[in-house]
């Protein structure tokens, strides 16, 4: 009788874990059998059927995982640098030396100045663990990729609707008619994406791809809006209008789920303009609109009105919902004045703010539906908004895509399509307001360590991280009057900041799984640079730097220390509710990663799981929670940490079978646990009861449910914010209203990015002499720097040509063969160039991440990679080109200190071809040579 | 052998939808994971890390379609053995390595008889072939025989490695000669088309055709919103009264 | 397609050798002795075995390579294979019997010519029946294969004035086949939009291979033959191996050396063929090209 336990195609057993060719997190079977030296190999995966997030399918990475679990460019054994920086040239070492090497760096940094460790972890799984680590060693120092990827995604999600896209919502699939997807290339939810767009289309459900480029999910769209780069917000802001104007809003959604109807101060100038109007008891105020009464916002019994002028306590005062409809009905936002700066036409944007409001109203539905709401009113229905949204890179990556993405938040309330069959929808812990969330913490002690976790939401000037001169305290500037509300750090700033020694120099940068000196850092050949240069004294500007890598990477080439982590198949790790879980909708979940097969590195050290290392490496700094009464290591390694460490008491890093096996969310630690885990095919779930599954955010069961599987400790109901308070604040400040201001140099941009509504403003200035956008997106057949190490990806994306739109083809008299030179205000780079005519007329693209220096990666030196790839990192400085006055600001978004990636402006040139694309980097020695000539994997471990 | 079984009765097939494709690789390399390790000659990668050419029985290719007056659009076409009814591949083999099985009309090669001489692949008009250059014997989509006939397989898993992965739903597997199996009749609905019908091969996989894109039906606004005499009233607000009156 | 060394050279080689084992066979030494007819008669049987044998080169398991002679009921290149067999072994009999034995059997002669003028027109079916490449689906394919080798093994034969007659008619169709075969990719039925089923859509144009790099099915029928580089090498085609060889035979009683010349305009018609035949494969245009975005022209 065959079950779906059974190993298939001559495999002896399967092993359930997770996915980690990419930050998707599908469940995976891996099908074993015993190599010819008896031990476990890999015949081959599949996706895991019952796993919440991939439901059985599996990607071209995922696939692909046997060649990243037998690469030849796994490291194998600790090294320390023996060449110059950059070189390549490692000795390894044995793990005792590492770590002691590690320890004696680290601990005099701890007693004396905890700052000077820069600690930064890229796409990291375990940034709950390796943030409490720091906070534990003390440093302000740390965070993950998030400020270069989507934090502004992130921070504009959660202070607006107290959730976000990423991975943190998603579309209701199953009821959605009409999709709009708004730059994104793969998301990071990738396979989710991929089974909803499928269901879609086998509905034949109307998808509309915004996005300058038609690939992929744009190729497969209904209809293509080739939107000029960054101009989204205006875009969706004139949809707003266009809505507002024919009276197409959900008012009733507006005045009960948003804070449309509460009162805002309008006094230009006053120190509290723009700031809500308030009760005596703190809270928000609305005027009811039977008798001008004010009540609070959340008075079940509150009319409130939507328009007028009221006086509060003597200060004028008018409705979110007025201030709203007087900006965005201005003829600024007309079809007409948008139509050129977006590239999209006046028709086609009425058209589709019609369908918009067709399927949203005319296509809604009163669904019986049961539910309490938080103050106790019973509901028998809720109302179907079959349109949904998502968005990502192709809107964060600009600096103005917080405000960007406010914008689309606004239109999905205006269209009450947040949180009700056929929208969009949070999974849990989402739905959870800004309150929820903790405020940065720096304010570094020696020998101490922090008093809360790093990142967090500043809700005004007050909890910026800065010095009594009011510097910055973070090297990289979170939390500061740069970026205020930089929710995941900086970690593209960092690099340059500590070279710059601003706002201090620092003796250690950490680093783990980023490729920071090559296509996770703008400015590359600069950061290459960076990394290299020497103090007058003949040291490095940056003294020490530890990576932790798996692979012989280009970072790898300039830190002093490695210390190799194992492949995804051979370590434990948590996908844990405390970082990024792979919850859905109706259910919560997290999920581990275990050794399904050993690390093993005949012949060398040998490598161990990164969070293990630095649990070891904290025992011996004698970190605090790291050790016990007696100085000894309290967790013997992570697997131990996942199963006994506890955030808050009962709520540990995984949620499932805690206690005896049969409590969930919260319960004491259970020895047993990792393997429930394993039997259930490695991964947890908690359906969402049938009474919390819509209206969450309002949902008195949602709450209930929340508070007991150990989401939030109290139920924090709360409604959607069109008009952003906090922004106002720090807009307040900017006027020099408070007693913590900006330095005057920057009080102009702060007070133009801290509007409390988005107002579609443009990234950045036009300039004649860089006409075109330029653009990277993510193949979907390879993740970032990984994917070139792997003798089968590769082959589909071994090299990465310019796509340059058929007008300029043709224009420049380009020819099969020919090669382009794209130049921006900071760098040039020349490389193959292709044809493509569904394009954005003015904007340039390639594959993200393809190009590698020669020598790394295993790669044979003259492979493809290096020859006719490269990377638009080259051309984009993480400064902006000096301002009149000469100060550069950061290449960034000024709300969140997001990286503005896709701000890039350039020209291009025909050129002819070249043996190798520029700019030349030189190559690298590989400390773990070359693969082999030919690979024919038989299934059982032998290539 | 090498001549074409009389028709069979049972047509095995795909049925890959260019409506959904993401073109996003997973059938290729799903396929070639699972088909490396099948039994036969290991899918070899030459110069594995320096140029790399591999063998793959499948693989996506990328168009697009410039129209004259709408948007050009950009379709994802993947390519395996189409098992043809009439499949030059197969009788032109000199050995008899290349068959067309009569009990399910899918297309094979015996890798233990094939000499790789290459005329299969040149007979196919589809790319469907590829000679393995380690083994020096030819390599086809096998629809996953293994798998698709297995008795030890749950049946939910019965079918090809490609159509078990393909995130998108876009590959679709069945009995294309039977006009209830749910394949072929998605085939019949979505108007599934031949590939090179041209070519005389008759091919049993089919494609659906990627539907109307771009010219969605012209909506007015205005039509769908209130009597709007009175629109540009109260700063372009005329609707909000009435609209705040009918809540109550 | 790829023009693979092994196969210009087993085509050329083996059109010689059959086409003057077709000549032998008619028993054109008539009156010649013994060691004549068996140098004759060893030279075609090692041009068209050798030409055999450097097929094998073609091959990923050239030990196998008696299971090609299996399935001669459907596949051409089996009855290639039956025949070559079948006209070696025949032709070794007669020229055994003629050659030590001095007598000639006639119906073996016969036999042999006739089946090494089907091994010829087999080897060429081979191409002209593959549908997937529009230039060689065409009788002119056979036609020329037989008219070369029949001219080629009537130079070696020393038939010298049917030979300069039979260039000159395989010029004609080595001229026909090209220009009919300039055409032949675009005028056939198969194009981009045949292959994606989207040509009612609008023009399709490939925007991104499969694989960034090169496959089998690139190298092998991808090939791409610059226009003045195909000029250049018909030129030299058409020169040394018809016009010259052409001119030479039927001259050469007014030459000094004759055999010395005649052997040379030989190797001028080798050398010549086998520029046609590499033109033969590197023109020819697979329409696997067409999923790689190569479309005609
Ligand atoms: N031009 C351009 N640049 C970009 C972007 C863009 O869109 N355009 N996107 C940006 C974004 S959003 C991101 S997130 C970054 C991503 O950039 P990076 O974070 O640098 O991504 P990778 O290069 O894939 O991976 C980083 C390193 O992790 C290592 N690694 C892989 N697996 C493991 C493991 O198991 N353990 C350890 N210790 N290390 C491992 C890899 O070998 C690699 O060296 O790129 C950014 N850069
Ligand atoms: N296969 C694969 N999956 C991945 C990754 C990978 O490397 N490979 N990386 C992961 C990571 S770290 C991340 S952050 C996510 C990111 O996932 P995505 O958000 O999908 O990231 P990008 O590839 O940067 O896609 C950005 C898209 O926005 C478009 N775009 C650029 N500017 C604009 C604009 O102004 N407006 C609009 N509307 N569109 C614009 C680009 O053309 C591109 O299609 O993907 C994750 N998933
Ligand atoms: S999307 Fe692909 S690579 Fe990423 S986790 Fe899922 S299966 Fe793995
Ligand atoms: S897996 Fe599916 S969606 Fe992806 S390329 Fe293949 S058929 Fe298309
Ligand atoms: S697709 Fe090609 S290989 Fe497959 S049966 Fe048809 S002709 Fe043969
Ligand atoms: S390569 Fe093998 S299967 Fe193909 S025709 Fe030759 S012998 Fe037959
Ligand atoms: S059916 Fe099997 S062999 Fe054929 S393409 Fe799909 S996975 Fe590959
Ligand atoms: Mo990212």
């Amino acid at each position: 009788m065959p079950d779906d336990q059974a190993p298939q195609g001559g495999a002896t057993r399967v092993a359930k874990t997770t996915c980690y060719m990419c930050a998707c997190r599908c469940g995976i079977d891996v099908h074993l059998v015993d190599g010819p030296d008896g031990r476990p190999a890999v015949r081959y995966i599949e996706g895991n059927r019952d796993h919440p997030v991939n439901r059985g399918v599996i990607c071209a990475k995922g696939s692909a995982g046997i060649m990243q679990h037998l690469s030849p460019a796994r490291l194998r054994a600790p090294m320390k640098r023996v060449g110059p920086r950059g070189s390549g040239e490692f000795e390894e070492i044995s793990w005792e030396e590492a770590l002691e090497t590690a320890r004696s760096w680290l601990a005099p940094l701890r007693e004396t100045a905890p700052q000077k460790l820069a600690f930064f972890t890229g796409r990291d799984q375990s940034q709950s663990f390796t943030g409490w680590w720091a906070q534990m060693f003390g440093t302000p120092n740390f965070a993950a990729h998030g400020g270069f990827c989507s934090v502004n995604m992130a921070a504009a999600g959660i202070m607006t609707l107290g959730g976000a896209f990423w991975e943190f919502g998603t579309a209701d699939w199953d009821r959605c008619e009409y999709f709009m997807l708004f730059g994104v290339a793969e998301d990071h939810d990738s396979n989710p994406i991929k089974i909803g767009l499928g269901k879609l289309k086998a509905r034949g459900a109307k998808v509309v791809g915004v996005n300058p480029v038609r690939t992929g999910y744009n190729a497969v769209a209904s209809e293509w809006v080739g939107i000029t780069p960054g101009t989204d917000g205006l875009f969706a802001l004139s949809l707003v209008r266009e809505l507002l104007r024919a009276g197409k809003v959900d008012l009733e959604y507006l005045i009960e789920r948003t804070n449309a109807p509460w009162l805002v101060v309008e006094d230009p100038g006053a120190a509290d303009h723009g700031l809500f109007a308030r009760g005596e008891d703190g809270e928000a105020l609305v005027s009811d609109r039977r008798d001008g009464t004010l009540r609070r916002w959340d008075d079940p019994e509150a009319r409130p009105a939507l328009r007028g002028r009221f006086d509060v306590d003597g200060r004028p005062c008018r409705p979110v919902f007025e201030l709203m409809a007087e900006r965005y009905l201005s003829d600024a936002y007309a079809p007409e004045a948008v139509a050129e700066t977006c590239g999209v036409s006046a028709e086609t944007i009425r058209r589709i703010a019609a369908e918009l409001a067709h399927v949203a109203f005319e296509r809604s539905e009163r669904v019986p539906y049961n539910w309490t709401d938080w103050r106790g009113v019973e509901h028998d229905h809720v109302v179907a908004r079959p349109v949904a949204f998502h968005a990502m890179r192709g809107v964060s990556a600009h600096a103005n895509g917080f405000q960007t993405c406010r914008a689309l938040h606004i239109l999905q309330c205006l269209l009450g399509a947040i949180e009700v069959p056929g929208g969009f929808r949070f999974k849990p812990p989402y739905p959870k307001p800004l309150e929820a969330h903790p405020k940065p913490h720096g304010d570094a002690q020696p020998g101490a360590p922090l008093a809360g976790p790093h990142l967090g939401f500043p809700r005004g000037p007050e909890d910026l991280l800065l010095d009594a001169e009011g510097r910055p305290q973070r090297i990289d500037k979170a939390f500061s009057w740069e970026a205020p509300i930089s929710a995941h750090g900086l970690m593209h700033m960092v690099i340059s900041n500590a070279v710059a020694g601003d706002p201090y120099p620092i003796d250690t940068l950490f680093l783990y799984m980023a490729n920071m000196a090559w296509n996770s850092s703008m400015n590359t050949t600069g950061v290459m640079e960076m990394l290299t240069r020497r103090n007058d004294d003949g040291g490095y500007v940056i003294p020490r730097i530890i990576y932790s890598d798996a692979y012989s990477s280009e970072m790898v080439a300039y830190a002093d220390l490695i210390l190799p982590d194992t492949t995804y198949l051979e370590r434990h790790d948590c996908i844990s509710l405390l970082d990024r879980p792979i919850s859905e909708p109706d259910a919560a979940g997290d999920a581990i990663r275990w050794p399904v097969v050993e690390p093993e590195r005949p012949g060398h050290a040998g490598v161990r799981g990164f969070q293990s290392v630095l649990l070891d490496l904290g025992a011996r700094l004698g970190l605090p929670a790291m050790v016990d009464d007696e100085g000894r290591a309290k967790y013997r390694d992570y697997a131990d940490y996942m199963v006994r460490h506890e955030r808050r008491p009962g709520v540990g890093p995984l949620a499932g079978w805690r206690g005896d096996g049969d409590s969930h969310g919260r319960g004491a630690p259970n020895p047993e646990q990792i393997e429930r885990y394993k039997a259930n095919g490695g991964f947890w779930q908690a359906h969402v009861p049938e009474g919390a599954r819509w209206m969450r955010p309002w949902n008195k069961a949602w709450w209930d449910w929340a508070v007991e599987i150990g989401l939030v400790d109290a139920p924090q109901p709360y409604v959607f914010q069109l008009w952003l308070e906090p922004l106002a604040k720090f807009r307040l400040a900017a006027e020099g209203h408070g007693d913590r201001v900006p330095p005057e140099a920057i009080r102009d941009r702060l007070r133009e990015a801290m509007d409390p509504l988005p107002d579609g403003r443009l990234p950045g200035a036009e300039d004649p002499a860089f006409p075109l956008h330029a653009v990277t997106q993510r193949p979907a057949a390879m993740y970032h720097a990984w994917g070139s190490q792997n003798a089968w990806l590769r082959q589909i994306h071994g090299e990465n040509p310019i796509y340059v739109p058929g007008e300029l083809w043709r224009e420049h008299g380009f020819e099969d063969g020919d090669w382009v030179a794209v130049e921006s205000a900071h760098g040039r780079i020349e490389a193959p160039a292709a044809l493509m005519e569904a394009v954005n007329p003015r904007t340039l693209w390639t594959w993200n991440a393809i190009g590698k220096r020669p020598g790394a990666w295993a790669l044979r030196e003259d492979a493809p990679e290096g020859r006719r790839g490269v990377l638009l990192n080259h051309l984009i400085h993480e400064l902006l080109p000096p301002k009149g006055d000469g100060l550069r600001w950061s290449n960034s978004d000024p709300v969140t200190g997001q990286a503005a990636w896709y701000d890039l402006r350039v020209r291009m040139e025909r050129v002819p071809a070249r043996e190798r694309s520029s700019p030349d980097v030189g190559r690298q020695a590989s400390p773990v040579g070359v693969g082999p000539e030919v690979v024919a994997y038989d299934g059982k471990g032998t290539t | 052998m090498t001549s074409l079984p009389s028709e069979p009765t049972v047509k095995l097939g795909l049925v890959i939808d260019l409506d959904t494709c993401v073109g996003c690789h997973a059938c290729v390399i799903s396929c070639k994971e699972w088909n490396t390790g099948a039994g036969g000659a290991p899918l070899s990668d030459m110069d594995a890390y320096g140029e790399a050419e591999g063998t793959f029985l499948n693989r996506v290719h990328s168009y697009e379609v410039l129209r004259d007056d709408a948007p050009p659009m950009v379709v994802h076409l993947p390519k395996s053995c189409l098992h043809c009814d009439d499949a030059p591949c197969v009788t032109v083999c000199p050995t008899g390595a290349s068959f067309k099985r009569g009990e399910d009309g899918i297309v094979l090669v015996n890798e233990a008889t094939c000499i790789g001489c290459g005329l299969c692949a040149w007979a196919c008009p589809y790319g469907a072939r590829e000679m393995d250059r380690a083994a020096g014997v030819m390599k086809k989509c096998t629809l996953c025989v293994d798998r698709v006939t297995s008795e030890t397989l749950p049946e939910a898993d019965r079918v090809p490695a490609c159509v078990r992965a393909c995130p998108a739903g876009a590959r679709h597997f069945g009995d294309l000669n039977d006009p209830e199996d749910p394949a072929a009749r998605l085939s019949a609905a979505r108007g599934g088309m031949d590939l090179m019908p041209e070519q005389g091969t008759r091919p049993v996989n089919r494609y659906l055709p990627p539907r109307e894109r771009d010219e969605g039906a012209v909506m007015d606004l205005v039509a769908l919103a209130d009597p709007a005499e009175d629109a540009e009233a109260g700063g372009g607000l005329g609707w909000l009264d009435r609209a705040l009156a009918k809540l109550g | 397609m790829h023009p693979a060394p092994s196969l210009i050279v087993f085509t050329t080689l083996s059109g010689l050798g059959f086409g003057l084992i077709a000549w032998l066979g008619l028993g054109v030494h008539g009156a010649a002795p013994g060691w004549v007819v068996l140098t004759f008669g060893g030279l075609a049987f090692v041009l068209a075995s050798a030409g055999l044998l450097a097929s094998l080169g073609h091959l990923g398991h050239p030990e196998r390579a008696w299971r090609a002679l299996s399935q001669w009921r459907s596949s051409w290149l089996s009855r290639e294979g039956v025949l070559a067999v079948a006209t070696l072994g025949v032709f070794a009999v007669y020229s055994a019997l003629w050659g030590f034995g001095g007598e000639r059997v006639v119906w073996l002669g016969l036999l042999s010519s006739a089946l090494a003028l089907a091994t010829v027109a087999a080897t060429a079916m081979i191409y002209a029946s593959i549908r997937a490449v529009p230039r060689w689906r065409h009788w002119s394919t056979p036609a020329l294969f037989v008219a070369l080798a029949l001219a080629g093994g009537a130079l070696l034969a020393g038939r010298t004035t049917v030979g300069a007659g039979l260039l000159l008619i395989a010029l004609v169709l080595q001229v026909l086949h090209w220009r009919r075969g300039d055409v032949a990719y675009a005028e056939a039925a198969s194009d981009m939009g045949t292959a994606t089923g989207l040509g009612a859509r609008g023009r399709v144009r490939m925007l991104e291979g499969p694989h960034t790099g090169a496959n089998y099915l690139t190298d092998e029928m991808v090939h791409r033959v610059g226009r003045r580089r195909s000029k250049a090498l018909r030129r030299i085609a058409i020169v040394l191996g018809f016009a010259l060889p052409a001119v030479v035979f039927l001259t050469l009683e007014a030459w000094p050396a004759k055999h010395t010349v005649a052997g040379l305009a030989v190797l001028s018609h080798v050398a010549g063929v086998a520029a046609s035949r590499w033109l033969f494969y590197a023109e020819a245009e697979h329409v696997v090209g067409l999923w790689y975005g190569r479309a005609a022209g």
